[in-house]
């Protein structure tokens, strides 16, 4: 709880009707800074984020914005600092984008909610920035949904907030959108020291444009730190309580679950050459062994993954004998052999698995794509 | 252009409400020509007969049609807004039942007692009863996730209110009950100017109130979590919306009776004519179209089967129902 934190919170706990769903909540956010509340489905995010922005009153503990205790701030104070993006549906009748996006003046305007000169150019600006200029006269409820997370982003924007808080904001954003919904957060907090607080389904995006992130487990925030800290070998997996398939951290790559059993097929791969073989393996049903792979080597996430064993060396190192008898063995025990190692990549490293390639002949078939 | 169209918009719906007063002034069983009217309304000698049909009946009427008119549009569109569904209205939310409910028990009761009762008194006696039924109607949205459940409930409220309504009214003997039999079903006649002027107060005050409540009724629009962010006090406007509307459809059954349907047709029409939903255009937009929608629903009751007096709502209900469906077709359509 430093001194220049904008938002934090201390012992909070949050839920509904008096029973606690999340508790001891602390987090801090500096000007300028993303934090990332991620967790599984139903975990709490959208409810520390309602406490958070003062429309679910905290169980315990307090919330402050910019040195002052929300409990003790105004709506009307808040609203000039803090505007949000919720997953609620919004359906104004007969509004156009420009009419939703102008909402965020609101409380700038005066009694009877008139837009000055100045309101109408803050509305402009803050939909350019949005890329959404070319929906300004379209009726709101007509557009997709993807659109209209970004008119909301806008409208969020045009409240001149020093916070922004948003609940799911790319959940229904295609790519191109995601990027460029996160990319505008990332420029405003970067060139107008905008603080965000959003909560993401999408880890490998969480990890890229956060400062902070909060995982969110079971009735507590499990861990709250840098990217670096968090995503740990194996957390992402304990986290979501992912009881198939595989997340690797390093890399961001979701795999299916694996194909158990006794190996029939070894991949003889690397470069990142085997990987599409693996998941079409995986996809016929079939056991396979990879190797032999560098740690360092592209296709050993999924190698990891997917196959029931890979045989590996330390990277920045030769192959031992040893591993090459371990291969050696699993080639036996298999049908066939599958080589996807391209022929540019046979290097002076390439001197061993050349060996285990005249070991397997009879078994061999290229493929190489 | 947006600009252009409101006022082209209000323009129309003055005109209307103008020109239907002075037919509702000059037509019915007997016709009073218009030239009369002028020289009546401005003082001058005209025909006795004529002046007093002019003066203590048809022009109290027709204005109080206007205005009552008004209110109840403003009524429904208040409630439109407070349940986010565009078929809400005191009518059929059984708020207008309530009111009358409890009123034909205050009349009752003081016709039993041969006490004069005034309109203020008739004011409270409906806003009461209004209030019950709007309790029950939140206490429903409550329990009730689904808008159409909640507007069945409505109408079931308003069917327990009515059906004892006329229990009270089929049992009390009086021979003023043939006047309160009419009221029951929804009426303008038998207007004072005293009513007008006490109605014109409580309207016009209540009105004003509303359309200082423009702009956190346009961030209601937007949704309560959004509307909070914006600085809105929920409980408190939502407060207020509830007291607001019961005071105007409370005031329109104590002097007309439950009126069907103004409240929902109105502002849709007013909002397909104006195309827009902002309360700053809106509010005076229902008010106006519920004065104009009423004054030609009364002109057709009085002289359609003339001497045969229709009751309001007869005539409300075949212009509004319709509407409503047309509303509902289009709401599913929109979502399939």
């Amino acid at each position: 709880m430093a001194e220049t934190d904008y938002l934090y919170t201390e012992g909070l706990s949050v839920g509904y009707h008096g029973v606690p769903l999340i508790q001891d909540i602390a987090l801090s956010l500096k000007k300028g800074e993303i934090l990332t509340l991620i967790g599984p489905n139903g975990a709490g995010k959208t409810t520390i984020l309602k406490s958070l922005i003062k429309q679910l009153e905290p169980l315990g503990g307090v919330v402050c914005l910019d040195g002052q205790e929300m409990k003790t701030m105004s709506g009307k104070e808040l609203s000039k600092k803090l505007s949000v993006v919720l997953t609620e549906r919004v359906k104004p009748e007969l509004m156009s984008c420009e009419d939703v996006v102008a909402t965020g003046r609101y409380p700038y305007t005066g009694r009877f909610g008139v837009l000055s000169k100045q309101d109408h150019k803050i509305v402009r600006e803050a939909m350019e920035l949005v890329h959404i200029m070319e929906l300004a006269d379209r009726d709101f409820q007509k557009t997709s949904d993807g659109q209209k997370q970004r008119v909301m982003l806008a409208r969020a924007i045009c409240q001149e907030p020093d916070i922004i808080v948003l609940d799911e904001p790319t959940s229904f954003l295609d790519m191109k959108y995601k990027l460029e919904f996160l990319s505008i957060l990332q420029n405003m907090s970067r060139n107008r020291n905008l603080s965000v607080v959003m909560s993401l389904h999408e880890l490998d995006l969480a990890g890229r444009i956060s400062d902070k992130i909060a995982c969110v487990k079971g009735d507590r925030i499990d861990r709250f730190g840098t990217p670096e800290e968090i995503f740990s070998k194996g957390y992402m997996k304990e986290l979501y309580r992912m009881t198939t398939g595989d997340y690797d951290e390093r890399t961001g790559n979701l795999e299916l679950e694996a194909v158990k059993g006794e190996p029939k097929v070894f991949v003889l791969s690397g470069n990142g050459s085997g990987t599409a073989v693996y998941r079409r393996l995986q996809r016929e049903g079939v056991p396979f062994v990879a190797g032999v792979l560098w740690e360092n080597d592209l296709d050993y996430p999924s190698a990891r993954a997917l196959a029931v064993e890979v045989v590996s060396v330390r990277p920045f190192c030769r192959i031992e004998e040893e591993t090459l008898k371990r291969a050696k063995a699993l080639i036996d025990k298999c049908d066939k052999v599958i080589g996807t190692i391209k022929a540019e990549d046979m290097g002076e490293f390439y001197r061993e698995l050349k060996e285990l390639e005249e070991y397997a002949k009879g078994k061999l078939q290229k493929e190489q794509i | 252009m947006r600009r252009s169209r409101y006022g082209i918009a209000y323009i129309i719906l003055i005109l209307l409400v103008l020109i239907l007063l002075a037919v509702n002034i000059c037509a019915g069983s007997v016709q009073v020509p218009f030239s009369d009217v002028w020289k009546i309304l401005g003082g001058q000698k005209a025909d006795a007969v004529f002046a007093d049909i002019v003066l203590k009946i048809r022009f109290p009427r027709a204005l109080a049609a206007a205005i009552l008119g008004g209110g109840l549009a403003l009524s429904g569109y208040l409630l439109q807004t407070f349940f986010h569904n565009p078929i809400a209205g005191p009518f059929i939310l059984g708020i207008s039942s309530g009111a009358k409910l409890i009123v034909a028990l205050v009349m009752v009761a003081a016709l039993g007692r041969a006490v004069q009762l005034s309109s203020l008194t008739l004011i409270l006696a409906a806003f009461i009863g209004a209030m019950i039924s709007m309790g029950f109607v939140l206490l429903m949205s409550r329990v009730m996730e689904q808008m159409s459940m909640l507007i069945v409930s409505g109408v079931m409220i308003g069917y327990i209110c009515t059906a004892i309504t006329d229990f009270v009214v089929t049992f009390a003997d009086d021979a003023d009950i043939v006047n309160l039999h009419n009221w029951s079903k929804g009426s303008f006649s038998g207007i004072s100017w005293e009513n007008v002027l006490v109605m014109s107060i409580v309207i016009f005050l209540t009105t004003f109130c509303v359309f200082l409540l423009s702009k956190p009724i346009s961030a209601y629009q937007m949704g309560e979590s959004y509307a909070q962010n914006m600085g809105l006090n929920i409980r408190v406007f939502r407060a207020l919306l509830v007291l607001l509307s019961s005071v105007l459809s409370a005031c329109v059954t104590a002097f007309a009776g439950p009126v069907s349907f103004v409240g929902i047709a109105v502002p849709h029409l007013a909002k397909s004519l104006f195309g827009t939903a902002k309360p700053i255009c809106m509010i005076p937009g229902c008010f106006l179209g519920g004065a104009a929608f009423c004054l030609f629903c009364d002109l057709l009751a009085r002289v359609v089967f003339a001497p045969t007096e229709l009751s309001i709502s007869t005539v409300t209900a075949i212009f509004g129902a319709p509407v409503v469906i047309f509303i509902m077709v289009r709401k599913k359509k929109e979502r399939g």
